[in-house]
């Protein structure tokens, strides 16, 4: 376990290495640059802001310079927003984006996996349908319309929420973890589902059930730890996805999270943010994929013998 | 995780279970222990969460903005986004411009009902006959937020930041009808002492100008031209630096109305009265909170349910509901801007002008206004709103599809026979989108024409139109100032928003030579009208409507009045509290 | 076969043209299924026929009518230019079905093979090949597609490609989960053990037993597939107007929810139905072809 961990964790240098390198040198070939807009700037000025930014150097130098900072943990001033830091923007945005995160997949986990497991406990019943038709409405519904649509409901008709901001009104943070974990909810509800029927009709199950165990226990005790498998491979890039996926339901109840920065920075090229994002992306990603593939394994025993056995 | 119990052991439990019933003994207590420690951590997690989730949000309404704006003077305003910044020198934007004229004051400020000039720094003013020498008198009362009373050398610094060419200052262009100004910006000239501008005393201001400039003193309430002060500056890095810390919260020192309290990225900025202010006593409002909220139809929810006092838009199609309330909240006003289509004269089938002609005098843009856009704008045929500071543009065409027909017929595609297509290309956007939609309908209708939309990303889309790489492009213009100058210097040759092959001497003669020595607004106006009809004949631009400004405002405010420049002095401005919103708004 | 099969999998009747035979039998008898089979194909015809059935131009304009709720002359009423609903739908179907089913095969395809191959090789092709997964997740997308265009120019084809490369990484995740899963289940090693080629094993014993998430996980790609779709034609890499898709019907309709709701309800009922009957296409599928489940 700890040498697949150790290899896993070596890995992931050249992954973020070569994430970083595609990356600066995609944004730098897209066009239009951090200082374009509709207005023309004069070339006086483009050039000084060139000069300031350090733009003017060849673009192989600027990337060694890049690297360099990064090492040192230093990502670099942000184009857009002259006198911020990308570190200084990332570490205001990050908590408020993991804390909504947090909340979603919690309730994704909690709604999804709960409605998925008794939907494949008795499938092709009122138990299956009944969850599974409001998790697929939750598929179809994105969040760009079922925030608009809460907020209209509970915030300007009932008036019982806030229908913007977080952490500023007393329960602000409801209407965006719903927003954002609904749609979650509904994939792991699926999932899960097909999980379970998946490992229920398994022999391991037939034996416990033979041996005349209650079926919660059996379900419990024995399918639930294998059926959730393909929910745990879901999961992994989901939490990284979160950040992307945060962008529209922070623009929509205006939370000032990293989602935002993420895709505005796209917009904006503002390159030092774009890579400073993306550089924190990747980590997140190296990072819970591996965490879901070591969970799998939890899961799975099988799987540890190729851990074990250096395989 | 990596202590997962049984990890260490060779015995794989769950391999035995499926296929070896007389181990199941043991492993049913190993996958028990392990199912028990696995539901109590989830279970511990998932409440635990959980309860924080309720705690720190709990339920319940609460004041809104309004009510305890109201009873405090405190003003809410929708601010549409974060700004890139507060240095005046350093940020473009309208919601920097109106955080920034709450946290400073230029030597002239504009009355929101008039536009005309009146004291902001500067207590009085002098202008020569030729009209080439300001004189400034500093008002001995203006002081900086720390105390300090704002000298004459205090502009003059800042005024060299702002034209330096290592700032970086993309409004330096503002300062250039200052002698000298722009070759010192552009770096031909060195010593800054040659530029126009030199203190006569510590309260004196002289400035001196390239040529007459009728619209000076409206430039001089542009945050290019505010001073900031040097002290501050320079402690937090060099007078060109860009990404100091000076404009942080405890760190800006300014001079306007209200002082920089507090700023959180993405949620508000805060700014409270400043007591040092010469003009305090008629400053109403105890301080303004910035919303940056770059959704509009999140302002117009907020606006409902009385967040904010003022949204930044509306939404197009809530427009005629509101329109339709007693006494509406929605308001719109004349704005100086020309929305139009750029024609690149230089690519087939546009490089005709009878083409060109054709396909203007095709849209028709009353109906266009009047459905599309739900008549929040207004038709335009021309590049310079009508009514700018009494400057009537000439109208040389109306909608008229047969003649745009035989127009057509005449460079050889009668019927749109032979056409070889055209692109339509506009940046992202919900009301390009629309108004594109619209008009290619239009060319199809009236002049049997074919053509394709294309929308690229913003920085994508200026990038084409910066190259020429397009055929028909949108454009928006919002003027810098109230004059038809600011509309038709960009069609100068080679000018850098002129995009569109457009290259007229005459015409560059008229609006740089002729106009600004003109004597009379009258004759200057006339060149204008000579210069403008050479533009419209050639029709390297298709006119479509002209600006409105709309928001919605609280009945509690007064002192916001609509103006062409939607000119906002937050001194006029004040909060009557009691007075609520409609209950049709519901 | 026969023999090698009841070796492998007592419980399968996995003998090459009687699993697919039997899977048949069982999908028929599955009525969610064989509904939402003919609902899905009614969709599609209509969308083939489209052009000779609609009930106006989808180009032409009233814009003095405007958005107007449905009515005798348009029952679905009409959008902000006049246009009739129901035919914007109808065109709108066709582009949102095409992208739905090609980007999702395109996605599953690579998905599918990428996560088998992973999977049940392991080691360290299996180490690199997840790796550059984790590489094409973590690249800014947005910049991707920009750069897209930009070398590329507007192409319908773009969109699968940038659709299918996003969507197909998740589904080698998944897939690569199962396979190492059932790797290392006993039919699949003494399928090994009887000397079977490694292609064949993948063929025919694991990717089949690890159909269950994967088609579950394509009816979820498939809607929200055509919603990226409206997400890229926003971002100009998509479909321009006139033409339009349901991802951008509801779009559109989502920012006029108040005024006009009947642009939001129709767009997202006939994406809804579509939907749904994939899932219950999708189940019958999943049931129809596991095999151990089947003898329940």
């Amino acid at each position: 376990m700890l040498k697949f961990l150790i290899s896993r964790l070596l890995q992931s240098v050249p992954v973020i290495l070569i994430v970083v390198t595609a990356t600066f040198f995609l944004v730098r070939a897209a066009p239009g640059g951090p200082f374009d807009e509709e207005k023309a700037v004069l070339p006086e000025v483009r050039k000084a802001l060139e000069a300031q930014y350090k733009l003017d150097l060849p673009l192989h130098e600027q990337y060694f310079a890049y690297l360099g900072d990064l090492f040192q943990g230093d990502l670099g001033p942000s184009f857009k927003y002259p006198g911020r830091s990308v570190n200084e923007i990332l570490a205001s945005g990050l908590p408020i984006t993991a804390e909504l995160g947090f909340y979603a997949l919690l309730i994704a986990l909690v709604i999804g996996g709960t409605a998925g497991v008794f939907a494949a406990l008795k499938p092709n019943t009122k138990q299956d349908y009944i969850p599974m038709t409001l998790a697929m409405v939750g598929i179809c519904m994105p969040s760009f319309l079922l925030g608009p649509l809460l907020v209209l409901v509970f915030g300007i008709y009932l008036e019982l929420l806030p229908i913007a901001g977080w952490g500023m009104l007393p329960g602000d943070k409801i209407l965006p973890s719903v927003t954002l974990g609904s749609a979650y909810a509904a994939y792991v509800a699926r999932l899960s589902r097909a999980g379970m029927l998946e490992v229920l009709s398994q022999d391991y199950i037939r034996t416990a059930r033979a041996k005349g165990l209650p079926e919660w226990q059996v379900v419990v005790r024995h399918a639930l730890r294998g059926g959730i498998i393909p929910v745990v491979a879901f999961l992994g890039p989901a939490f990284a996805g979160l950040l992307a996926g945060s962008f529209v339901v922070e623009t929509i109840f205006q939370i000032p999270g990293l989602g935002r920065f993420y895709v505005q920075a796209a917009f904006n090229r503002d390159y030092t943010m774009i890579l400073g994002t993306t550089v924190f992306l990747s980590t997140l990603i190296v990072f819970f994929n591996l965490l879901s593939d070591v969970a799998a394994a939890w899961l799975n025993p099988r799987l540890r013998a190729q851990f074990q056995g250096g395989k | 995780m990596a202590a997962a119990p049984g990890s260490a052991t060779s015995r794989n439990p769950w391999f035995s279970l499926a296929t070896d019933p007389s181990t199941a003994a043991t492993t049913r207590g190993w996958v028990e222990t392990l199912a028990t420690r696995y539901r109590q951590t989830a279970w511990a997690v998932g409440t635990l969460a959980l309860s924080a989730l309720l705690i720190t949000t709990g339920c319940g309404g609460g004041e809104s903005n309004v009510d305890s704006g109201n009873r405090d003077g405190i003003f809410h305003l929708a601010n549409a986004a974060e700004p890139q910044g507060l240095d005046p020198h350093a940020v473009t934007g309208v919601p920097e411009n109106r955080i920034l004229r709450s946290l400073f004051e230029g030597l002239v400020v504009k009355n929101p009902y008039t536009l005309e000039p009146e004291p902001g720094v500067a207590q009085r003013w002098t202008i020569s006959d030729d009209g080439l020498v300001y004189t400034f008198h500093l008002n001995p009362e203006a002081r900086w937020s720390n105390g300090e009373v704002i000298n004459a050398s205090d502009f003059i610094w800042s005024w060299n930041r702002a034209l330096h060419p290592e700032t970086g200052n993309r409004n330096a262009y503002m300062l250039y009808p200052v002698k000298n100004a722009e070759r010192y910006a552009k770096g031909e000239l060195k010593d800054f002492t040659a530029v126009g501008i030199a203190a006569l005393d510590e309260s004196t201001l002289e400035v001196t100008l390239e040529a007459p400039t009728p619209y000076f003193l409206q430039l001089m309430d542009h945050y290019a031209a505010y001073a900031v002060h040097p002290e501050t500056l320079l402690q937090f890095g060099e007078m060109t630096d860009r990404f100091t810390a000076w404009t942080r919260p405890g760190n800006l020192i300014g001079n306007g109305a209200f002082n920089l309290d507090d700023w959180a990225m993405n949620r508000f900025i805060k700014v409270r009265k400043n007591d040092t202010y010469w003009d305090r006593e008629n400053v109403s409002l105890n301080g303004i909170v910035y919303h940056p909220i770059d959704n509009q139809t999140l302002e117009e929810r907020m606006f409902r349910v009385g967040q904010v006092h003022r949204t930044y838009e509306v939404p197009l199609d809530k427009v005629p509901d509101y329109r339709q309330m007693p006494d509406t909240l929605y308001h719109q006003d004349p704005y100086i801007g020309t929305y139009y289509y750029l024609v690149n004269i230089d690519k087939s089938p546009v490089d005709d002008p009878r083409v060109r002609r054709a396909l203007s005098m095709a849209v028709d843009r009353e109906l266009l206004t009047r459905s599309v856009m739900q008549s929040i704008v207004t038709p335009a045929y021309s590049m310079v709103p009508p009514g700018t500071l009494g400057y009537q543009p000439p109208q040389l065409f109306t909608f008229d599809p047969a003649a745009a027909r035989e127009l057509l017929a005449e460079a050889g595609y009668p019927g749109g026979e032979g056409w070889p297509g055209l692109e339509i290309l506009y940046n992202t956007h919900e009301a390009h989108r629309k108004i594109a939609i619209a008009i290619q309908q239009m060319w199809k209708k009236h002049l049997g024409v074919t053509v394709t939309l294309t929308n690229q990303e913003w920085k994508v889309y200026s990038d084409s139109v910066k190259t020429g790489d397009y055929q028909i492009a949108r454009r928006g213009w919002i003027g810098d100032y109230v004059d038809p100058n600011t509309f038709l210097e960009l069609f100068l040759t080679g000018g850098g928003n002129n995009n569109t092959g457009f290259a007229d001497p005459i015409f560059d003669n008229l609006v740089s030579q002729k106009a600004p020595r003109a004597k009379t607004r009258e004759v200057r106006y006339a060149y204008f009208v000579e210069a403008e009809t050479r533009l419209i004949e050639t029709m390297p631009i298709i006119p479509i409507y002209t600006y409105n400004s709309r928001y919605l405002l609280h009945p509690s405010v007064e002192g916001m009045p609509g103006n062409l420049m939607d000119s906002l002095n937050w001194k006029y401005v004040t909060l009557v509290p009691g007075r609520q919103l409609p209950d049709a708004m519901q | 076969m026969n023999t090698l099969a009841d070796t492998a999998s007592p419980d399968s009747a996995d003998t090459g043209s009687s699993l697919w035979q039997d899977a048949w039998i069982r999908l028929r008898r599955n009525k969610p299924a064989v509904g939402g089979a003919y609902v899905l194909l009614f969709l599609i015809v209509i969308s083939l026929l489209t052009p000779w059935i609609a009930p106006y131009d989808y180009e032409v304009q009233n814009l003095d009518l405007g958005a107007s709720p449905p009515s005798a002359q348009h029952w679905l009423g009409t959008d902000v230019f006049g246009r009739d609903l129901l035919t914007q739908i109808m065109y709108g179907g066709r582009v949102s079905l095409m992208v739905g089913f090609i980007a999702t095969a395109v996605a599953l395809l690579i998905g599918v093979t990428w996560g088998a191959v992973a999977g049940y090789v392991g080691g360290r092709l299996d180490a690199a090949m997840m790796r550059i997964v984790d590489i094409l997740y973590a690249l800014p997308f947005m910049i991707f597609i920009v750069l897209l265009m930009v070398v590329f120019g507007r192409n319908i084809l773009l969109l699968f490609l940038a659709i299918g490369a996003v969507e197909w990484l998740t589904m080698a995740r998944i897939m690569r989960s199962q396979v190492q899963s059932l790797r290392q289940q006993e039919f699949v090693e003494a399928a090994i053990s009887l000397g079977l080629s490694q292609s064949a094993i993948i063929r025919r014993h694991v990717v089949p037993n690890a159909l269950g998430p994967i088609i579950v996980y394509t009816t979820l790609t498939i809607p929200s597939v055509m919603l990226l779709e409206a997400f890229l034609s926003f971002l100009g890499l998509g479909i321009q107007p006139p033409k339009t898709s349901w991802g951008l019907l509801i779009s559109f309709g989502a920012e006029t929810m108040e005024e006009y709701p009947w642009l939001l309800i129709f767009p997202g009922l006939a994406l809804t139905v579509t939907l749904f009957s994939l899932n219950f296409l999708g189940d019958g599928l999943r049931d129809a072809l596991d095999v151990r489940g089947s003898k329940d």
